[in-house]
């Protein structure tokens, strides 16, 4: 302080010097990746792990598939190494790790963690996120949160919960430690989600640069506020719901237990009202990424900028209100499901406002189909179909045929796995000249997309008959009269698995060989900050706030 | 008044279930020493109407009713009056609407990518605002979803129409990992349910399941036997973990959750063999506790319940053992009860079969 006023001129040319040299000087290698501050290098700490626990998480997926090939239990002994209900009880551990994996290891790693770290501070024109220091140890509590989950494996018998934990069966239904492993895995990882939400506000409401204001910042920046408020909201209130399952399973508290007052239902309507929201909160972010590939590759401007930001600030509030439509068969009085069954059907026209905006940007756009482009299109058909069985579902009456059936599989699959994994894509091959400097192999992404299009549709689409049927999920093995359906999604599997090898190879060769990118490999059409900025950008920019006009 | 009903109803049945306890046990315990018994293998003085007389099943799997189908693309038949109104408005309202707007949003994708593709297109125009096309694709989805939700909230009303006094209770416990049944109303009927092994699953003498019993992961030891035409109370519980009780014919799915008691009604309205399966997680062998419902004329029925020593609730007013001492006149039953006065057996009358099979219930109730 007195050597700032005593000299301040010198102090002056010290520091501009110093940062001549700032932009590009890197820490050592263990400093600068597991000591990081830097957003870009967490947001590809955290692209990479999120790679890593898809990984895992489609691997799980496959050992499933293998099993529900055909009738009977063929694999799951030779799978767990158990016999009998030990054997049965792995299936449920493997649809429980692979939802929690898919769902807080992998979508949201790599939606929020990944592409908004890389991209937010990039976008409103910040050197860096607010909090450098709690953004590391968000990305370090999401890894720990992973091997938590990892480690309940081994320290029992393994969590069978299903990704719901639902009590009794999570408090009364599963001895060993393996639940209370599952469980505290959710509670680091949501503790880091908190501390990411908390900085992505304040870096979006502090740190625009001059000239942004909140109705010019592009609308991956929304999308990611509006998250990251679903994530401040409804993460404590899952934290609240298994720190009492915690008490239940160790302390003998009773929340859950009607023996001793408890009630099993109240864990779920906790469970959902975190539930719901935390599924906009998997497609929010990917919104906004294909808002911008969208308009890029059509050369032109995002139609209807204000009603598509505002109708994802409706997608999360009715969010917050819709919550008990997971709940339908439990009991509810029927004025309730006559209230959510409404309140559900009303996400209907945001969700459709962001559809047809889609389609009027590309509209008189002249459009060309790279690899991100045609994942984006092939993200607004797929979310239609999933966004039009959500539609079926949401009628009380109805889903009391549907629920916990193979037809709700089918829906959250196509908004999932081929909505938010489609977007994820996309975002990925958009701006993986940007993050790499290279260029990725155009024909190879082209590739991938048809082949992994293909899989994901011969695997999903005929869990919708499934469900008509009656299949219930979470199951093990299936009446003979499944096989047909079940057969054919196996095999969409492995085409959806020969998509993700030549994802792989992709990577792998483009990062060794790919071309190298200009700043600007996508022309007029894209106009965020990022593409002003060299590819991949310096290790710190905008050390010179930019002017937005 | 419902409340009171149920209450009396209740209060009623657990009277007369003190008095009927004892000879059901008898007969359960001691079958061969029943006096009267003509058969062997009837543990009870009646024969049950759904076996045959070698203890098999009498009513197989009917060819397209009650169970999944191989290869089909839409949803199981439905056998209720909710069950087929749901039907219908899925078919006929929600599948029409929903392809309709896929299709429409593909079609719009297609004209984009063929006549805005940068080849046809290259000068891109720079509209981005439109605020007709904007109210226009905010309003007319509002306008459909109003018309699906007129429909959709009549299907609710329909579906928790309170059950009327007539009304069958079936009481479904879930339990890991079998069902147990009770019939309240029936006297002290109860049952558990387990999901039949293959023949080669088995050891040493235990039931398999045959292709009488139904198909492999959904035949049962005991059935569930309903009468058609009749209102079915169906009331779920669970004694560890939640269950779901599920019947994919009635339209039906309700949680069974420890602790509380959930209710939904039903009528089945074709005879014939429902399959099931549990529909919550409840653990290891959740996908093993299949429900089988077999539904029967209500004479049968009625048979059926005098042979697992129940009584029906027409037989009611004949034994009446328990119904001077309830007070409440708001029921059907109850109003004819004191013409009837303890220990005389006057005829009920509601039914044919109540009257004439009237006497085969009263010996063991009045017996005692």
């Amino acid at each position: 302080m007195t050597d700032t006023a005593v000299t301040p001129s010198a102090f002056e040319a010290a520091h501009s010097d110093h940062h001549a040299h700032d932009t590009e000087h890197k820490p050592g290698f263990f400093a600068r990746w597991f000591m990081s501050t830097n957003h870009k290098d967490i947001g590809t700490l955290y692209l990479i792990f999120a790679i890593i626990a898809g990984i895992v998480g489609g691997a799980i997926s496959g050992a499933m598939r293998l099993e529900l090939a055909e009738p009977g239990i063929q694999w799951l002994p030779m799978l767990s190494g158990e016999e009998g209900d030990a054997a049965l009880h792995f299936w449920n551990v493997m649809v429980t790790a692979h939802g929690l994996i898919m769902v807080f290891f992998m979508v949201m790693p790599a939606m929020i963690g990944g592409f908004g770290n890389w991209f937010v501070p990039i976008m409103i024109g910040a050197p860096d996120m607010a909090f450098p220091r709690m953004n590391n140890i968000s990305f370090w509590l999401t890894v720990s949160g992973f091997c938590s989950l990892l480690l309940s494996l081994f320290v029992g018998p393994g969590a069978g919960t299903g990704w719901t934990v639902y009590a009794p069966l999570s408090t009364y239904g599963e001895p060993g430690m393996s639940v209370d492993f599952a469980i505290f895995a959710l509670h680091l990882a949501g503790a880091g989600s908190i501390l990411g939400a908390i900085n992505f506000i304040t870096t979006i409401f502090n740190m625009r640069a001059p000239g942004m204001t909140l109705h010019k910042m592009p609308l991956f920046v929304w999308s990611v506020l509006i998250t990251a408020f679903l994530l401040l909201l409804a993460l404590p209130v899952l934290a609240a719901a298994i720190t009492m399952l915690i008490t239940d399973r160790n302390f003998g508290t009773t929340f859950f237990d009607p023996a001793g007052g408890g009630d099993p239902v109240l864990y779920q309507h906790l469970f959902w009202f975190f539930g719901h929201p935390e599924v906009y909160i998997m497609i929010l972010p990917g919104f906004g990424m294909v808002s911008h590939i969208v308009a890029t590759f059509s050369r032109k401007p995002v139609f209807g900028y204000l009603g598509m930001a505002y109708a994802m600030v409706a997608i999360g509030v009715v969010g917050f209100v819709v919550w008990a439509h997971h709940m339908f068969t439990t009991g509810l009085p029927v004025d309730v499901k006559m209230y959510f069954t409404a309140a559900t059907m009303i996400i209907a026209v945001p969700t459709g406002i962001k559809i047809f905006s889609w389609i009027a940007t590309m509209w008189g756009g002249s459009i060309s189909f790279k690899t991100p482009m045609v994942w984006a299109i092939g993200f607004i058909f797929m979310f239609t179909v999933g966004g039009v069985t959500g539609v079926v579902l949401a009628n009380g009456g109805v889903d009391d045929y549907m629920q916990d059936t193979y037809y709700v599989v089918a829906h959250f699959h196509y908004v999932l796995s081929l909505g938010a994994v489609f977007s994820l894509f996309a975002g990925l091959y958009y701006w993986f000249p940007k993050m790499t400097g290279k260029m990725y192999n155009e024909f190879l992404g082209q590739l991938h997309f048809w082949v992994f299009f293909v899989g994901v549709n011969m695997l999903f689409f005929p869990m919708h008959f499934l469900g008509l049927q009656g299949m219930p999920r979470r199951y093990p093995d299936y009446p003979d009269a499944f096989a047909t359906w079940n057969s054919i999604a196996s095999h969409g599997y492995e085409v959806m698995v020969a998509g993700m090898a030549i994802f792989f190879v992709n990577m792998i060769w483009s990062l060794a060989a790919g071309k190298k990118a200009g700043d600007n490999p996508w022309g007029a059409g894209a106009t965020t900050l990022e593409w002003t900025l060299s590819s991949p950008p310096p290790f710190h920019q905008f050390e010179t706030l930019p002017k937005i006009d | 008044m419902r409340i009171t009903g149920i209450k009396t109803i209740m209060i009623a049945a657990g009277l007369m279930l003190a008095g009927l306890g004892n000879a059901a046990h008898a007969q359960d315990t001691a079958p061969g020493v029943q006096v009267g018994n003509e058969t062997v293998t009837a543990a009870a003085s009646l024969p049950d109407p759904t076996l045959n007389p070698d203890g098999s099943q009498k009513m197989g799997e009917s060819a397209d009713i009650g169970h999944p189908i191989d290869a089909r693309f839409g949803l199981q038949q439905q056998v209720t009056d909710t069950g087929i109104e749901a039907h219908n408005f899925h078919n006929y309202i929600l599948m029409p609407i929903i392809t309709a707007i896929t299709l429409f949003v593909l079609v719009l994708l297609l004209w984009v990518v063929f006549r805005y593709r940068a080849a046809r297109n290259p000068e891109p125009s720079k509209t981005s605002h439109n605020t007709f096309i904007e109210v226009v694709w905010t309003v007319v989805p509002v306008l459909i979803l109003v018309f699906i939700a007129v429909p959709s909230i009549r299907l609710l009303a329909h579906q928790y129409k309170p059950a009327p006094d007539n009304a069958i209770t079936l009481k479904a416990i879930g339990s890991q990992w079998y069902w147990s049944y009770e019939y309240p109303d029936n006297g002290d009927i109860q049952f558990t349910s387990n999901m039949l092994k293959e023949k080669n699953e088995v050891t040493g003498g235990q039931r398999f399941r045959t292709d009488q019993d139904g198909p492999r992961l959904l035949a049962v030891d005991n059935r569930v036997v309903l009468p058609v035409g009749r209102p079915i109370r169906l009331i779920t519980t669970a004694t560890d973990v939640i269950h779901s009780w599920a019947m994919p014919a009635f339209w039906m799915k309700l949680d069974a959750i420890p602790g509380r008691l959930n209710e939904k009604t039903f009528t089945i309205d074709k005879p014939g063999l429902y399959f099931g399966q549990c529909s919550e997680l409840c653990g290891a062998r959740h996908a093993f506790m299949p429900i089988v419902v077999e539904a029967v004329p209500e004479a049968e029925f009625a048979q059926w319940v005098r042979a697992k020593g129940g009584t029906m609730p027409e037989d009611k007013n004949a034994p009446s053992t328990a119904a001077p001492a309830q007070p409440a006149a708001d029921t059907v039953d109850a109003t004819a009860t004191p013409a009837g006065g303890m220990g005389v057996a006057a005829p009920a009358g509601n039914t044919v079969d109540a009257t004439t099979e009237a006497v085969g219930t009263t010996q063991p109730a009045t017996g005692n």
